[in-house]
């Protein structure tokens, strides 16, 4: 009988016995219909302003008139001869590199602490992710608080402890300018690196991990061995979005240094700002931003990859 | 036998050393806002130079003036409402755009919904820092300079696509028989999303909420570039550009208003924080 039944279900559409088919049961339409809004937002919001950026760069175009004169290359022939521009550059990829290879470090070790069990594990796990939570630019005036010239607290400290002979003019300083932005950059990030990694490393089999244990392998040999390289994956996609963070920031910078001082802490997100909108020239501004671009392929391109890796896996 | 109790007890001393020193640089900055928030001013403005005041403790007994000033004297609380009303906005449209958008790609875009998600997702990594200057154009053409409208335009380009992600991972854990099962007692497909799908998806939808809100309470570079009125302005603009006088800072008021404003979001945020690095990290956890 059910047998029967079943099998007259693809021939007879029992479904239209019951009830009519209307718009709501066809799929064909459906799905795309509810998925145009997202599309139409993503393709006129992102992909058209992102290619509004890049005519832009080959204009002369300036905040307050709405001319569009195309110059061509004219405001990247000037960049690349403006130190200024190679100060910025220089700058974005600096604090980057040096900022995710401490969030890395720090992220690793604060991953294993955590992973291990202790009294209070919760509650400081919960702590340490409130610096990624906060929003950054009041964050920011923390730090700008802390780092203050005439009232910093990290100038007291060390003082009191005698390492500090002189004093600490943390923003009058290029080099100490450079070390506080890079400190806030890693205050910021390592947290969510943290999480990212502990959710890697509970990803890990234990029954490999005890394995390694009974075959007599040391701390580092475990470490080495065994973790990091399971954690490879989850590992890159921390550092991925911490390049991603940290190459396009632009509070931390402009909050803390302004780009100062003596423009010698600029990032191209905040030259860009500078130039672009402080300074009204839309078309220059533009082509500072652009310069990001292959920092955004090579992740878009890792980021994909690993997708792939995903996909064949399942 | 004894070097070996005194390893393991150094190994407990090195782990909650650790623990301890990740979580004071976690937490000093936001110590510092309590304390700053809560000095007098003559316990607040000493330098530096004096060492016998000790700055990391309260010397004079606790205040609130700061507290007063933010909310009475500044415009504190007309940030707060520009906040809310713009978060409000931006949650409502990231909803209505986001979920069905995530069911489609989950359920009825076959072979192309995995590349069109993906598609979707790469889009949240065009930062707000290469599109501000664009953007700049275009809110002065549509004449929204200085208007909340602008971020309400301009925050779903990166609400939408994480949301997205989000639903569509969400939708997929659905099992699909339930589905199929309403559709064989014959219900519509969109009858079925209504009635099945999206009582399960309730907490799929708290998850966009919370994340589409905090990520409007954190943006700064939009609201800079578009709002220089400073009654138009949102907490993250406001606080740390227009609470100064001249070139003062309060640093009392503007302490007091960076803890008030982060510590409620920070403890709403890290309770979901597992939910959304689940998300981001889809791909490589499976792989």
């Amino acid at each position: 009988m059910a047998l029967e039944r079943e099998a007259q279900v693809p021939l007879a559409r029992p479904a239209a016995a019951f009830r009519r088919r209307t718009l709501a049961d066809r799929e064909s339409v459906l799905g795309p219909l509810m998925l145009a809004p997202a599309l139409a937002y993503v393709l006129l919001l992102v992909g058209v302003p992102f290619l509004l950026a890049i005519l832009l760069s080959f204009s002369s175009a300036t905040a307050g008139s709405l001319d569009f004169t195309w110059v061509g290359l004219r405001n990247f022939a000037r960049l690349l001869a403006d130190p200024q521009f190679h100060r910025a550059l220089g700058n974005t990829l600096r604090f980057m590199l040096v900022s995710q290879a401490l969030v890395m470090v720090l992220a690793t070790t604060a991953a294993h602490v955590l992973d291990a069990a202790f009294v209070g594990r919760q509650v400081v796990r919960s702590l340490l992710l409130l610096p990624w939570a906060a929003p950054v630019a009041l964050a920011s005036m923390a730090w700008v608080w802390i780092f203050d010239s005439t009232f910093s607290v990290v100038n007291w400290t060390l003082k009191v402890l005698g390492l500090l002979p002189g004093w600490l003019y943390w923003f009058g300083e290029p080099g100490l300018a450079t070390a506080a932005i890079i400190t806030v950059h890693v205050w910021r990030m390592f947290p969510f690196a943290t999480v990212i990694v502990l959710a890697g490393m509970s990803a890990i089999p234990q029954d490999i991990r005890e394995a390694a244990v009974v075959d007599g392998a040391g701390f580092f040999r475990r470490l080495f061995h065994v973790n990091l390289p399971m954690l490879l994956p989850v590992v890159t996609v921390a550092v991925l979005f911490g390049v991603v963070f940290t190459a396009t920031d632009f509070s931390v910078v402009w909050l803390l240094t302004r780009g100062g001082p003596y423009n010698s802490t600029h990032v191209l997100a905040t030259l860009a700002f500078q130039r672009g909108i402080l300074g009204a020239n839309l078309g220059e501004g533009a082509a500072v931003a652009l310069f990001l671009l292959p920092v955004l392929l090579v992740a878009a391109v890792a980021m994909l990859r690993l997708a792939r890796r995903a996909e064949v896996g399942t | 036998m004894s070097v070996r109790v005194a390893v393991r007890v150094a190994k407990r001393v090195a782990l909650y050393a650790a623990a301890v020193g990740f979580t004071v640089f976690a937490v000093f900055p936001f110590y510092w806002m309590f304390l700053t928030a809560f000095k007098q001013n003559r316990d607040l403005y000493v330098g530096a130079t004096n060492l016998q005041h000790v700055p990391w403790i309260f010397n004079h007994p606790p205040t609130l003036d700061h507290v007063r000033l933010l909310f009475f004297g500044t415009p504190y609380l007309v940030w707060v409402k520009n906040t809310a009303l713009v978060g409000l906005a931006v949650v409502a449209i990231t909803l209505l755009v986001a979920v069905p958008a995530g069911y489609s790609l989950a359920r009825l875009a076959g072979r192309w919904g995995e590349r069109l998600g993906i598609g979707i997702f790469l889009t949240y990594l065009v930062p707000p820092t290469l599109l501000f200057i664009p953007f700049a154009r275009v809110i002065s053409l549509l004449g929204l300079q200085n208007q909340l409208g602008a971020l309400v335009l301009v925050y779903p380009t990166f609400t939408v696509p994480f949301c997205t992600w989000l639903m569509m991972g969400f939708f997929r854990s659905v099992p699909r028989d339930l589905e199929e099962q309403a559709m064989i007692d014959g219900y519509s497909r969109l009858a079925v999303i209504r009635k099945v799908v999206l009582p399960l998806a309730v907490p799929g939808m708290l998850t966009v909420v919370i994340f589409a809100f905090t990520l409007v309470l954190q943006e700064f570079v939009y609201a800079l570039t578009f709002i220089s009125q400073v009654e138009r302005m949102t907490l993250s603009l406001g606080v740390p550009v227009a609470l100064v006088r001249g070139d003062v800072f309060y640093w009392g008021s503007l302490m007091a208003a960076c803890l008030i404003t982060s510590v409620p979001i920070a403890v709403v945020y890290s309770s979901f924080i597992d939910r959304f690095i689940a998300g981001l990290t889809a791909g490589a956890l499976k792989g």
